[in-house]
């Protein structure tokens, strides 16, 4: 057993076989993401009956908590995969962890706008400083921590090695953030009407919720699952193996694959 | 379905700002995340066949 | 051999873009602590809004005048680049111009988002973003003189501020005095002409300041 899990540590550690199973999973993930996404779209846009309080507005729900969801565990990823890398010294964990943070990033501020937008006609503003999407904001910040940090140091392995240590301090203070924002929320604000219905949703209504949720996963693993490839070709680029790839007509999987 | 006809559809009930608002900035968001690591690819690539045939020189 | 220099230092800019991105965010960041240091109260919030956003301005621009000089100080350029035949104060205004479009710019279009946040009411927006495109080259000509005075200087950092600072303080009176006036709807026409003539005024005062304090600077 414990030759077996050596010999899978070795194999990740390698950026070739990452490179090769990566891109075969993508086609799985897409596929399977896709049609969740749509399934899910579809439903919740036009077969979900509308809310009792919210009316058709409650339909961002789709979008804005696919969003939420994923781009605060995009960022539990990105730090795990850092403490990963520093732990064990696996140089492709550093590399996952990086192209996470774009990801996330463009997620956190999709679930901000889809927030405030859906706030307008539920509270009458565009944005209100409520526990939650306060916090959401602060997780976009510490995600700019992160990048700015990768864009500041040029030498990569230390540029790795800083940004792992920031982004694992930051996941250990987000549940730390998170009371303080609830508890000053407390102060100023009576309880806020939440943005998410708890599971009291109809079925109709809540089934396209865990579609869309699931396909935003698969299509947030193909995202990830691209950009480490391209890392990878670029740090391996003088390898023969990549020489090999790319001599034997890349040009077949530009297209589809991604 | 829960709408009478493509019109009333499309006005979401007077939340149609709202709706499409945000389903488009999803679908720009989620385009750019596609669309993104394949123009990177693409810029890698070439690259690395500049790189090659100068060496084969 | 200005245009030459003004590419140059463009095409510098635009490929670090970590440092186009840090003065936007900082300043994203700081207008936001003010809500949970104060109170969410939309009408509190709305009252302090523009004084919020313009002192986060003045703060972002301060942070992004390293840009200016001190990577040119570092590597030499900066003094091949007074010995120009061209006189320094035009290479000054290049500098200033590229930094203006780099990190003062781009605070005048994400200035709205935060009014929306800080729940500006309607009136301010438009004498917001005037101000800032108004006011944000005085920021960055007035910055020069304490760059150019501060480069070079190891513990530079927490001097500049306070050496242009007080230079800052007709700017943010007249600038967010502008945006109340607008929020209370009143004419706001007297505050853009002040700072318009502050801004002829700097124009010609700044790169001949700053030119004067690099060289002394360089002969350090």
């Amino acid at each position: 057993m414990w030759t077996r899990l050596k010999r899978l540590y070795h194999k990740m550690g390698s950026p070739k076989w990452f490179y090769e199973i990566t891109t075969r999973w993508s086609k799985w993930f897409m596929a399977v993401g896709s049609i969740l996404m749509l399934t899910g779209v579809v439903w919740g846009l036009a077969f979900a009956p509308a809310d009792y309080l919210q009316g058709n507005s409650f339909r961002i729900i789709y979008i804005h908590v696919p969003a939420s969801l994923l781009s605060q565990s995009a960022y539990i990823m990105m730090a795990v995969a850092g403490l990963v890398g520093l732990v064990w010294n696996m140089k492709m964990s550093f590399v996952v962890g990086k192209v996470i943070a774009p990801i996330g990033a463009s997620l956190a501020i999709l679930s901000l706008l889809t927030g405030a937008i859906w706030g307008k006609p539920t509270w009458g503003t565009w944005w209100v400083w409520d526990a939650r999407l306060t916090s959401m904001l602060i997780l976009l910040f510490l995600y700019f921590g992160v990048i700015a940090i990768y864009n500041a140091i040029e030498n990569d392995e230390m540029a790795n090695k800083a940004a792992a240590v920031l982004a694992i301090v930051g996941s250990i203070n987000i549940p730390v953030i998170k009371y303080s924002v609830e508890w000053w929320n407390t102060l100023h604000q009576p309880a806020t009407i939440t943005l998410t219905k708890k599971p009291t949703m109809a079925p109709e209504m809540f089934i396209p919720l865990m579609l869309t949720i699931l396909g935003f996963y698969c299509w947030f693993a193909v995202w990830v699952f691209a950009r480490t490839r391209n890392e990878i070709l670029f740090k391996e680029r003088k390898t023969n193996w990549v020489k090999k790839l790319l001599q034997s007509g890349h040009k077949k999987t530009t297209g589809a694959q991604l | 379905m829960f709408f009478d006809d493509l019109s009333s559809f499309l006005a979401m009930g007077g939340h149609a700002e709202y709706v499409w608002l945000s389903y488009g900035l999803a679908a720009v968001i989620v385009a750019i995340n596609f669309i993104s690591p394949v123009l990177t690819r693409k810029k890698i690539i070439k690259d690395i066949e500049r790189q090659l045939r100068r060496e084969q020189k | 051999m200005l245009m030459a220099l003004l590419k140059r230092d463009l095409l510098l800019a635009f490929r670090n873009r970590g440092d186009l991105l840090n003065p936007l965010m900082f300043f994203m960041i700081v207008a936001s602590l003010f809500p949970l240091a104060v109170s969410p109260d939309p009408e509190l919030l709305g009252v302090i809004a523009a004084g919020v956003i313009w002192v986060g301005a003045l703060l972002a621009t301060l942070l992004s005048l390293d840009l200016m000089f001190k990577s040119d100080y570092e590597d030499g350029s900066l003094e091949q680049m007074l010995l120009m035949p061209q006189p320094a104060m035009l290479m000054v205004l290049v500098k200033v111009l590229v930094h203006w479009l780099v990190a003062g710019l781009p605070l005048a279009f994400i200035a709205p988002l935060l009014g929306l946040m800080l729940g500006l009411p309607n009136g301010g927006f438009m004498p917001l973003i005037l101000s800032l495109l108004l006011a944000t080259p005085i920021l960055s000509l007035l910055g020069a003189i304490g760059a150019g005075l501060t480069v070079g200087l190891r513990k530079g950092g927490m001097l500049m501020p306070l050496l242009i600072l007080p230079l800052y303080i007709p700017v943010l009176i007249f600038a967010s005095g502008s945006v109340q006036a607008g929020v209370q709807g009143s004419d706001y026409l007297g505050h853009m002409a002040f700072l318009g003539a502050y801004l002829a005024l700097t124009l010609v005062v700044a790169p001949v300041a700053a030119a004067a304090a690099l060289r002394i600077s360089l002969a350090r």
